[in-house]
């Protein structure tokens, strides 16, 4: 049995030393930064950054974000939770290349992912003149934005339920199955209670990921204002056209979301762990 | 011989193998195999020639340059800094700890277009940060440093948050004991702290390394975007896009993400070899 390391405060002078350079160096790559983006936000003044969030694009934009995210988290939900149930409780050929293929949309760079969608769905392709054959505009519209959204999260929460359900094991799930419950009732009643931390942990991570993809958007949305730009391609669309306090007042809103994602991060992550720690007898 | 040949090692005994199984496997191919099958066969049907001038064009073998030069400059100094971070986080007790601890993965939570703004607003020459580079005449903003500094940012939190969850679970006893043989403070973590962090450092690092060669929202805010000087492969991606080159930005594309989907195999492969290593 671990025993778990009590943190110390620092008391010889090189443990203080790099407590302070740790501090330092943290204030200039994280403090700073979003200290910048809401002092830039505010530089001139409330009534020009009320005004600015007023705008019709701002508003657009972030209805076209919040409808992305509401469509992508529970399609990844469904799954996360599937393939986690399926690579955890079952030994199978195939399982390995099953956990290797859920990464991939980690290590695609998001502009590649992007492309794939768009040589897939564009007019060259037959997929793409089949639904435009029908009138339905994928590329350049919100259906692409969602899709390449869905793939660009696609691992989060699956990867955060894998090791979860696999430190817990199936031994309740079997013990219920020998009581007589059905498959669904030892899911909803014996796994779900199991997992729901790490369930809302994973769904706070993918919508984080969801609000701010950029890349992948970027290609598939032809970047029209009032129609296809999302938060964070507004935030650069602002600042090409040197709207800098306008570019700001978006990435504030934005940061707003990183601080309340991180926040409920932590409080998760602290639930989370008490589940991944077996029972210390 | 048939034995190996079954499907399943174990039989199933809970219900569901059928629709789990199934349907995430058909989620993955829809969502992630079909889209990456679809480039591939559209560079296909490119000729070999055509493929081979798209992907040696001088312009893109630049920007390979730069995005891997950059690459590697971010992940040394993304180790060394989440390095420290994860260390001091999660060894010392200091007013603040659990609010870096949070910030961490403020990276993550940022999108990365508002990453780049604000990084490029505090590295020109009359930002918070550039004005104290700019008066040793260094331009970090719109200069191959400001690509640096982005993929410093976006890679941070992997190395600490695979790093930390290793320090916090260390056994003290190995330290305590090499301390009672007499080993002093930085023999202890050469030889003892060090060899034990290493799967989680490269890990950490292999991740970082790859997030940064895709980077693109952070980076090209900051970097200027000047032809042969700082342009990074996934601009270059964008660009041919931009000029409605559908093949040449594909062929690209194919590059890179091969070129990902390597490095994330081998990184299994590593790992595998790694754990089984302490597993022994």
């Amino acid at each position: 049995m671990s025993t778990m390391r009590t943190r110390k405060s620092p008391q010889q002078w090189h443990q203080i030393l790099l407590v302070c350079l740790g501090i330092a160096l943290a204030i200039l790559t994280l403090v700073i930064p979003l200290v910048l983006i809401f002092f830039k936000a505010f530089a001139e003044g409330w009534q020009l950054l009320l005004s600015n969030l007023n705008q019709d694009y701002l508003r657009s934009a972030l209805l076209l974000t919040v409808l992305t995210t509401v469509l992508t988290v529970p399609c990844n939900l469904v799954f996360g939770i599937l393939l986690a149930w399926c690579v955890t409780h079952y030994h199978f050929r195939g399982r390995s290349l099953l956990l290797t293929l859920v990464d991939i949309p980690y290590a695609t760079s998001p502009v590649v992912a992007g492309l794939c969608y768009l040589v897939l769905f564009g007019m060259e392709s037959a997929v793409g003149q089949w639904f435009s054959a029908r009138d339905i505009q994928i590329m350049f519209a919100w259906p692409g934005i969602v899709m390449v959204t869905i793939f660009v999260t696609t691992p989060y929460i699956a990867r955060i339920l894998i090791p979860l359900m696999q430190v817990q094991g199936s031994d309740e799930e079997l013990a219920a199955l020998s009581l007589g419950a059905s498959g669904w009732y030892i899911f909803s009643r014996v796994t779900l209670p199991n997992i729901k931390w790490g369930l809302l942990y994973g769904v706070v991570l993918t919508s984080a990921r969801a609000v701010g993809e950029f890349g992948a958007v970027s290609v598939v949305s032809g970047s029209i204002m009032n129609q296809t730009l999302t938060l964070p391609l507004l935030v650069e669309q602002l600042n090409n056209d040197y709207k800098t306090a306008a570019a700001f007042t978006a990435a504030a809103l934005l940061a707003c979301m990183a601080v309340i994602t991180l926040i409920l991060k932590t409080v998760m992550e602290w639930r989370l762990n008490r589940a991944l720690r077996p029972a210390q007898h | 011989m048939f034995f190996s040949l079954r499907f399943f090692r174990n039989k199933p005994i809970l219900p569901g193998f059928a629709l789990s199984f199934g349907f995430s496997s058909l989620y993955l191919s829809l969502v992630v195999l079909i889209p990456l099958a679809a480039l591939l066969m559209y560079v296909g049907d490119m000729s070999w020639s055509a493929y081979w001038a798209a992907i040696t064009d001088v312009r893109v073998l630049q920007s390979y340059r730069v995005t891997v030069a950059a690459a590697c400059y971010s992940t040394f100094a993304a180790t060394a800094i989440g390095f420290i971070l994860a260390w001091i986080v999660s060894r010392y007790d200091f007013p603040g700890r659990r609010i870096i601890d949070a910030l961490v993965d403020l990276p993550f939570a940022l999108p990365t277009s508002v990453a780049g703004i604000t990084l490029s607003a505090l590295f020109i020459p009359e930002g918070w940060l550039g004005r104290w580079f700019a008066l040793f005449g260094w331009q970090i903003s719109y200069a191959f440093p400001g690509i640096v500094v982005a993929m410093l940012f976006t890679s941070l939190p992997f190395i600490v948050r695979s790093v930390q969850p290793v320090l916090e679970e260390l056994e003290s006893e190995q330290e305590e004991a090499a301390a009672t043989l007499g080993a002093r403070q930085w023999q202890i973590f050469c030889k003892v702290t060090l060899p034990a962090l290493m799967p989680a450092l490269i890990t950490g690092a292999a991740q970082a390394f790859i997030r940064s060669l895709g980077e693109f929202g952070a980076v090209i805010m900051i970097a200027g975007n000047i032809p042969f000087k700082t342009e990074v492969t996934s601009l270059m991606i964008y660009v041919r896009l931009q000029e409605f080159n559908y093949a040449a930005a594909a062929a690209i594309a194919s590059v890179v993400l091969v070129a990902s989907l390597l490095l994330l195999f081998l990184l299994q492969v590593v790992q595998t070899r790694l754990f089984q290593k302490d597993a022994r």
